[in-house]
């Protein structure tokens, strides 16, 4: 009869997944270690120091039981701790992904580690506590860092509830989100009438409604402000895909366009963060290798932009 | 408000599975399910001869069968399987229950269906269709790479039934039954074929396909003795 893992031999194979996938993100270094840890930005008004590459979960963490993609989905995270990563967004929206986020959050014992981004996804405010509970259980941690109104579906009444679980200490951090830039005037009239620590938006090098009103907002009331959809969903990076990089984007050492990209969206002063999701380990670390130096300035911002709407 | 945004969503905002996920559903089902293909095939094989030399005992036989197929696929996969990856399913389930249902009491009740035992255009793609669902689809997954572990199988999955649903309905009178049949296979159809358009894979026009031919042999005349 099969016996079960003793604890050491357990937590020896969780390392040796670590360690395969820190291997495989930073070849020159040894296991676990971050030969250069990711930049950080401040969240405004709260003191937490985020890296500013994320990973988001839509889709691709949406593996259901699978055992075979729930390893792959684990080898991502563990690139991602590996490489410096912290914050993990989520929703219950997106089908089994906090599920998954849980699974690999056990196996390779980073429930410390994370920054834990989720949301609560309905319309009625009544729900949002037992959801917001289910969700918690499915991520495995005692409780989420930031919680965000999904799609500002109900806000009013969410709010209210992520204010009092932030008052009792059950959540660290509250907040918003839209994407696809839908509904900027109601995120807008939500950031001047309550306190918020953080929005999620979709801004990136091609969609940057959000440069007009959101972002000098977000600065002026001291929200920080997590960028989603980077690559719109890889249509920005397949559109691009059999274009050359400029061949100043080596001094910015982007390497990809994706990094390119990267580099636009977190180089603005109000994005704390952008969160793309992937489903390959050598993304992950292509991610999280544009959070580091050189950054571009605003012209070179203008220019980066100018390029890419020339293509 | 919250109404008024669905509209701007495009189709691909709202598939949640990936294509490896979606190739996987079918790979774990398979494994579920085996050795439940080799029964499906032969009730499948079986039911094509019966549509080759049909009477009134065998074409309920098949309708029969096709009804329980259609509840088997809503529960083992839509409603296990897809519905917890893309929570659209879960809406879908209960009309393939209904499907299951609607087979059951229209195409048996009373006089039931009738199927064509002269060759016409309209039997020809009716019969084609069946046996392009049972025989050729399952291979699709081989065509684009998936292989045949990833094989949809009829009476297994939904997208064959649909379509060898739609192949019997393509042939069968009274006419009224037939169209009330034939409009949820269809249905299916069109959001299969969408889903896999927006997943990319090549075989996006096959249920498309289906849906056209199944269309044009219904309204193709249909020979005298049948009317």
């Amino acid at each position: 009869m099969a016996q079960p893992l003793p604890a050491l031999s357990r937590r020896r194979l969780l390392r040796g997944l670590l360690a395969a996938a820190a291997a495989t993100a930073l070849p020159s270094a040894g296991p676990l270690a971050r030969a250069a840890e990711p930049l950080t930005r401040v969240l405004p008004g709260t003191g937490e120091a985020l890296p500013r590459v994320g990973l988001g979960s839509w889709i691709t963490f949406n593996v259901g039981n699978d055992p075979l993609l729930l390893e792959a989905c684990t080898a991502v995270m563990a690139a991602f701790f590996a490489a410096g990563g912290r914050l993990i967004d989520s929703s219950p929206m997106y089908g089994s992904s906090q599920a998954t986020i849980g699974h690999a959050l056990k196996r390779l014992q980073a429930v410390e580690r994370v920054y834990a981004a989720d949301k609560v996804w309905t319309s009625s405010p009544a729900e949002g506590p037992a959801q917001i509970e289910a969700s918690r259980r499915a991520w495995g941690v005692p409780r989420f860092d930031l919680l965000q109104v999904h799609n500002l579906r109900g806000w009013e009444g969410h709010l209210e509830t992520l204010q009092a679980m932030k008052a009792a200490g059950e959540v660290r951090h509250l907040g918003i989100t839209t994407s696809h830039g839908r509904r900027h005037d109601e995120m807008e009239h939500v950031m001047r009438r309550v306190e918020l620590d953080s929005v999620q938006l979709t801004y990136n090098i091609v969609d940057r409604e959000a440069e007009r009103r959101l972002l000098p907002l977000a600065r002026e009331r001291g929200i920080g402000v997590i960028a989603n959809r980077p690559f719109q969903r890889k249509r920005l990076i397949r559109r691009l895909a059999d274009k050359p990089l400029p061949p100043w984007a080596a001094e910015l050492g982007a390497a990809t366009w994706a990094q390119f990209i990267l580099k636009f969206i977190i180089s603005h002063p109000a994005i704390t963060c952008a969160i793309p999701a992937t489903t390959r380990v050598e993304h992950v670390r292509e991610n999280l290798a544009a959070a580091r130096e050189p950054l571009p300035d605003e012209a070179m911002r203008r220019c980066m932009a100018e390029h890419v709407r020339g293509l | 408000m919250a109404t008024s945004v669905w509209w701007t969503y495009r189709p691909e905002d709202l598939l949640m599975v990936s294509p490896r996920v979606y190739a996987r559903l079918f790979e774990l089902h398979n494994q579920a399910l085996w050795p439940a293909q080799l029964l499906a095939l032969a009730l499948g094989a079986m039911a094509l001869a019966v549509l080759l030399r049909p009477g009134p005992r065998g074409t309920r036989l098949v309708v029969v069968l096709l009804a329980v197929a259609w509840a088997f696929v809503t529960w083992t996969f839509l409603w296990q399987r897809y519905a917890p990856l893309q929570w659209g399913i879960a809406h879908v389930a209960p009309l393939f229950g209904l499907q299951a249902l609607l087979l059951a009491g229209l195409g048996t009740l009373r006089a039931g269906l009738r199927l064509p035992r002269r060759w016409s255009v309209r039997r020809g793609l009716g019969i084609g269709l069946f046996a392009y669902a049972l025989a050729l689809h399952p291979l699709v997954a081989l065509a684009t790479g998936r292989g045949l572990a990833g094989a949809e199988i009829l009476g297994l999955t939904p997208d064959p039934l649909a379509i060898a649903t739609l192949g019997v309905l393509a042939m069968a009178e009274p006419a009224r039954r037939a169209w009330a049949l034939l409009a949820l296979p269809a249905l299916w159809c069109l959001q299969s074929a969408l889903t896999l358009y927006l997943l990319r894979e090549p075989g996006a026009w096959l249920p498309l396909l289906a849906v056209a031919a199944a269309l044009a042999a219904r309204w193709w005349p249909a020979p005298a003795a049948l009317r």
